[in-house]
């Protein structure tokens, strides 16, 4: 356990790909129980950073801890172990799988293999539409239940932090609010959410705190309501 | 019409050898889009392995049945071809996975010539083509007027045993799904906690294996010499592409399609020799019209 109670920490991470610098040194922290919210333009660097929490993309400088656990070391499936759970940006479904089979091989650190078939029900409880189509191939879903299979994947990783890029790209606006609906009772049921949306109006509706990232660097930081009334964020993320 | 029958069960025998051989190129394709170009010859040494094996049983434990010395020798095959294959595999391609394709093809090269020559200048191999001990007693029975081989059964039943149980590991086990994964995203599926280079070793250990299941099985009919992976891989391979490469069901189909092009070659035209331009010509025209291979579909669309 860490000193500060924080689930992730972020201190002074620099990410580069190649020569470009991608980010320049942002530190965050999300508390257990929290729904965080990344909000950013694009090229912003969002993306970036939740792929350096689960190890995807490597750090060149700071540290990331997961419950005061450094992860410099560790590898992205190992991470997956430790909790982290992440939907990454265009889903990232298995499109040459079943619906089934993308979501039993998201179990594949699962030691608890009793708890599993608790597991899928809870996901099929959440998306009902998964379970009319579970032996269908992932990829033959619509846009809107393939976010639902990603995310239900995610959950099935039994993760505590869950990473979300985007959830709602491409989706309907009445879709987009159900998702954000879902994303809220994934978090009431005791997952800890760090959210990467464009769409900051619906983000922030639902999350409790949030960053703004620019260019790399962390811009505004603030309880969600603050950054709802920020006169910057409302200009550039919330359309005046 | 027992002349053609007898003819089909020769194609069955060599095509199932040429199925188990095309289901390791399918497979390393299907995962690393590599051509593993050494794998005819990881075929040889399979071979061989068997050979020294059954040698050394034979003399040390006569009196073996002979059902466990046939046993014994696959599965020690087996286990040392998958051994040499997942130390090729970390050694030779491990360190070019991000390197220009082309690298990574002519390492393969490279490394059957290795394999080839090494087997060669090895004293106890040498160049010249050796028999296997008789592991099974060979047997013949005619039925009406066909010849059959209980040697001849035993590689076709075996072999079609071999596939179906690898269609099953790919198929229904979390192994093969996390290999079907990789072969569609390998960039999200460490994100599930999956090790993909633990995964991407055992696609090779798999198919090292399914060949050397061809490869003692072909010691028990023929001749074995440090050169026969190259025409038979290719053959394998052409298999693998005609089926579909990446298909695991196509290289079973292409490998039994190449066995009756081999076969029946020399029945409608003049000389077996042909058999290689009826191979490649097949090929090529199979291209043209079906880029994918029989069983091969075109990617689906990623939304
Ligand atoms: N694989 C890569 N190689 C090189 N540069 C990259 C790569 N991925 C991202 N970048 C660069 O890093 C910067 C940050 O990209 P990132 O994807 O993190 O942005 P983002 O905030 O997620 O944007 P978006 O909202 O468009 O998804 C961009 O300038 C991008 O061009
Ligand atoms: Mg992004």
């Amino acid at each position: 356990m860490s000193g500060n109670g924080n689930l992730l920490t972020v201190e002074d991470l620099v990410v580069s790909y190649g020569s470009i610098q991608a980010l320049h040194g942002i530190s965050i922290d999300v508390k257990p129980g929290e729904i965080v919210t990344l909000i950013g333009a694009n090229g912003a660097g969002k993306s970036t950073l939740l792929r350096s929490i689960s190890g995807i993309v490597p750090l060149q400088k700071g540290r990331i801890l997961l419950d005061g656990e450094d992860l410099r070391k560790v590898p992205a499936h190992r991470i997956v172990e430790l909790g982290v759970a992440h939907v990454p940006e265009g889903r990232g479904i298995f499109a040459n799988l079943t619906v089934t089979e993308n979501l039993k091989l998201a179990t594949w650190i699962r030691k608890d293999k009793s708890k599993l078939d608790a597991d899928y029900e809870r996901v099929f409880k959440v998306f009902p539409r998964l379970k009319e189509r579970r032996s269908q191939l992932a990829g033959t879903l619509s846009g809107g239940e393939q976010q639902m299979l990603a995310v239900g994947r995610a959950l099935m990783t039994g993760g505590r932090l869950l990473l979300l890029d985007e959830p709602s790209m491409g989706l309907a606006p009445v879709l987009v609010q159900e998702i954000m609906q879902t994303i809220r009772a994934i978090n009431a049921a005791g997952t800890t959410v760090l959210l990467v949306e464009q769409n900051a109006r619906q983000a922030l509706k639902i999350a409790s705190r949030g960053y703004v990232l620019e260019t790399g660097n962390i811009a505004l930081a603030g309880s969600a309501a603050e950054l709802m009334n920020n006169d910057r964020v409302k200009a550039a993320y919330l359309g005046g | 019409m027992q002349f053609y029958i007898q003819q089909t069960l020769n194609a069955l025998q060599v095509g199932s050898v040429y199925a188990l051989i095309a289901l390791g190129y399918t497979m390393v394709y299907g995962i690393l889009t590599l051509i593993n170009f050494a794998h005819g010859d990881i075929f040889m040494i399979s071979c061989y392995v068997a050979f020294f094996f059954s040698t050394l049983v034979i003399s040390v434990l006569a009196g073996l049945p002979p059902l466990v010395v046939f046993v014994l020798t696959m599965l020690v095959s087996m286990f040392f071809t998958a051994l040499l294959a997942v130390v090729i595999e970390r050694l030779a391609y491990k360190p070019l996975r991000t390197a220009p394709r082309i690298s990574a093809v002519i390492t393969a090269l490279g490394i059957g010539l290795l394999l080839e020559n090494f087997m060669v200048a090895f004293k106890p191999v040498g160049p010249a083509p050796r028999f296997m001990p008789e592991l099974i007693p060979n047997v013949i029975y005619n039925i009406g007027g066909v010849a059959v081989s209980n040697i001849q059964i035993v590689i076709i039943v075996v072999s079609i045993v071999a596939m179906v149980i690898l269609d099953l590991i790919v198929r229904r086990t979390m192994v093969g799904m996390a290999m079907r994964a990789i072969s569609w995203d390998k960039f999200t599926v460490p994100l599930m906690g999956i090790p993909v280079d633990r995964i991407i070793s055992l696609t090779f250990a798999l198919g090292a294996s399914i060949a050397a299941v061809g490869g003692t099985l072909y010691g028990m009919a023929y001749t074995i010499d440090p050169y026969m992976g190259i025409r038979i891989g290719w053959w394998a391979f052409i298999s693998a592409v005609v089926g579909g490469i990446g298909n695991i069901r196509g290289a079973m189909l292409g490998g039994f399609i190449l066995g009756f092009v081999e076969i029946f070659t020399p029945v409608f035209l003049p000389a077996s020799t042909y058999r290689d331009f009826v191979a490649f010509s097949l090929l090529l025209v199979l291209l043209i019209f079906k880029p994918t291979g029989l069983l091969g579909r075109p990617m689906v669309q990623k939304v």
